[in-house]
């Protein structure tokens, strides 16, 4: 997926349709890394700025919640389910065969809701059931 | 002539197994051989273990044929299976399968039987017949209807849905809201996915009529991040159903106004607890409310919401349409109706399987299961996502129902049943618990935030072999704490696994060292 490169004139485009939504701070950091591939710094004082509320409120929900990212997506996005339906069919021997060897690509997460096909794993938005390290060789950019 | 109907689901739990491919392949053969197939991407039916489930349409028949690979595409052709014929894959009529045909569908009664957005398959089916026959009941006929099939929420509380329902509809108030928690977080739950992704119409159908009892005129749907497809399908559905009038300024044109939205979660696991959910609907951390208020009472921005899970919203048509009677009179007990199962993890046909409540934990796993996928022999099942209890093969005969289980030292949860072979080790189970509940836990209230951590800890020092009787009682101590203490079920439940690990598994429990000299 491509992304629009930041600026604060593209941010405000992104932030604007959003001006009358009740309680819009989470939607509007959503919006921005939807467009932008993450949030950076800067984006964080504009949507202060924007709906009147404190820095610091806007920075406590960037940093709550997981998929709320500072800095721009790798080449590859490797999210690997560690939760229990996943561990049954052998997810933790998959998780370090994956980490050694994508490192920091690889992301934990708690369920994909394909529980009864795992280990399922996630490659640049793509899911893949009963995953193997073949598979998800295949599936890398 | 008329092109011949293939199925091939659309859902993401297929597509994880290569359904796009399969459907692409079978476009291909067929256009090479000049033969005039109509290709429908239906969501799934269930039967995981058979995606990709292809099926043909045959007179009234739907023969399927699973689980099919690219590679077995071209087979499939050679030996004629656009005539339903015979072939190795082929599982005849998939609706006389007994893995079908001994389930109870109501819920789930048109998941994965045709294309998830078309309203005219949705209506032939039945779709619409519940809340036209709402649109002649008052609100209180609608709510006693619902309060009278013994609908409980299928989320995991298990709270009567109809006085969930009754308050809010007595409470006065300028606005009021409906929310759909679609944050299904458990592992090993897939229903609300599946639902979602399957059969759209159904849960804004039952969120619909759920507007008319309580006077709602707002509703969001809050689906988890980690469901994009869900997202995606849910966002398309609401356009058509806008289109179509069955939602906006005036309900199939009369003078009922309800409006939906879906909102994505961003990964936190907290934010299925409804309040924290509210929280994250408002733009905030997703931190738990205290209660009271009741959400019912002062829910979204302060104003009486009925919070239901996809489930339960999911279950009102069926039950408005015919009739709470014929509902209650499935199930067992105070469990009335039916619960969509989900067997998922190490076990051989996993899917959803909807039957009345009071099914064995041993038709479940065993029957429906058919054992682990590994063959191993079944060491432990966990029932109710990452909060329920580890149960072994002893408690195969326990019924599946809300009161059985919790008498049984654990809970039915969302429905979710995983299965583990003999590999597993319990005791790393129940640290991953303690592990998983300090990675997720808000931060609010002490027990959750630092027990959590202190939990895992002492885990790891009895799997380490030290002190290991003292431990085991500090554990059990700090779990009587965080049971008690809790504000919400995340650290009020995660002592579940990990008392029921440590009382069912014993062994899993001993001193490793000395075990070793």
């Amino acid at each position: 997926m491509t992304h629009a490169t930041w600026s604060k004139s593209a941010g405000l485009t992104v932030l604007e349709p959003l001006r009358d939504e009740p309680g819009p701070v989470l939607i509007a950091l959503q919006a921005l890394q939807e467009e932008f591939g993450y949030i950076p710094a800067e984006a964080i004082a504009l949507v202060a700025t924007f709906f009147n509320v404190s820095r610091a409120d806007v920075h406590g929900v960037f940093t709550y919640y997981e998929d709320l990212r500072s800095t721009p997506p790798l080449a590859n996005e490797i999210h690997i389910c560690v939760a229990e339906a996943c561990q049954a069919v052998g997810s933790r021997n998959l998780e370090q065969a994956v980490k050694t060897t994508y490192g920091e690509q690889v992301r934990d997460v708690f369920c994909f809701g394909n529980c009864a096909l795992g280990p399922t794993v996630m490659v640049n938005g793509v899911l893949i059931g009963r995953a193997t390290p073949a598979k998800i060789a295949a599936a890398i950019k | 002539m008329i092109a011949t109907k293939v199925y091939v689901p659309g859902d993401s739990a297929a597509v994880s197994v290569g359904a796009d491919e399969v459907a692409l392949e079978i476009a291909k053969l067929a256009k090479a051989a000049n033969i005039e197939i109509e290709i429908i991407r239906n969501g799934t039916r269930g039967a995981l273990w058979l995606e990709p489930l292809v099926e043909v349409q045959i007179a009234e028949k739907r023969i399927g044929y699973g689980p099919v690979k690219v590679e077995d595409v071209e087979g499939l052709f050679e030996e004629h299976f656009l005539q339903g014929a015979s072939h190795p894959l082929s599982i005849n009529s998939v609706d006389e399968l007994p893995w079908f045909a001994e389930q109870d569908r109501v819920t789930f009664k048109r998941v994965g039987l045709n294309d998830p957005l078309s309203m005219s398959e949705y209506e032939a089916h039945g779709g619409l017949n519940g809340l036209r026959r709402a649109l002649k009941m008052s609100s209180d006929e609608i709510a006693a209807e619902i309060l009278e099939s013994g609908l409980r929420g299928r989320g995991g509380a298990g709270f009567p849905a109809g006085i969930k329902w009754k308050t809010v509809q007595d409470t006065q108030s300028d606005i009021k809201y409906l929310c759909c928690n679609a944050d299904e977080g458990d592992s090993g739950t897939f229903a609300d996915r599946i639902l979602i992704e399957g059969d759209p119409f159904t849960l804004i159908e039952g969120m619909v009529i759920a507007a008319i009892a309580v006077g709602a005129t707002k509703g969001i749907v809050y689906v988890r991040s980690e469901y994009p497809a869900a997202i995606a399908k849910l966002k398309a559905a609401i356009a058509i159903a806008d289109e179509y009038g069955l939602l906006g300024k005036s309900v199939l044109g009369s003078h009922f106004e309800f409006t939906l939205k879906v909102r994505s979660g961003a990964g936190s696991y907290v934010c299925g607890e409804e309040t924290a959910m509210l929280e994250s609907i408002e733009g905030k951390r997703g931190v738990v409310r205290s209660k009271p208020p009741l959400p019912a009472i002062s829910g979204l921005f302060g104003k009486p919401t009925v919070i239901n899970n996809v489930l339960t919203f999911s279950s009102v048509p069926a039950i408005i349409s015919e009739g709470a009677s014929s509902y209650k009179s499935r199930g067992v007990g105070r469990s009335l109706g039916t619960q969509v199962f989900q067997l998922g993890g190490n076990v051989k046909r996993g899917g959803i399987v909807e039957t009345g409540f009071g099914i064995t934990l041993h038709d479940l796993v065993s029957g429906f299961g058919g054992g682990t996928l590994s063959g191993k022999p079944v060491k432990a099942v966990q029932i109710g996502g990452p909060l329920g209890a580890y149960f072994p093969t002893q408690s195969f005969d326990l019924s599946m129902d809300y009161e059985s289980l919790l008498a049984a030292g654990g809970m039915l949860g969302h429905g979710g049943v995983v299965v583990f072979d003999t590999e597993v080790d319990l005791a790393i189970q129940a640290k991953f618990a303690m592990e998983f509940c300090a990675i997720e836990s808000c931060g609010k209230c002490t027990p959750c935030r630092l027990g959590s951590t202190r939990g895992a800890e002492t885990i790891q020092e009895i799997i380490d072999g030290r002190n290991v009787s003292a431990n085991k009682k500090l554990l059990l101590d700090l779990c009587e704490v965080m049971t008690d203490g809790s504000l919400c079920a995340m650290g009020g439940l995660t002592p579940m696994p990990v008392k029921s690990a440590m009382i069912n598994f014993p062994s899993d429990f001993e001193d490793r060292l000395a075990a070793k000299t």
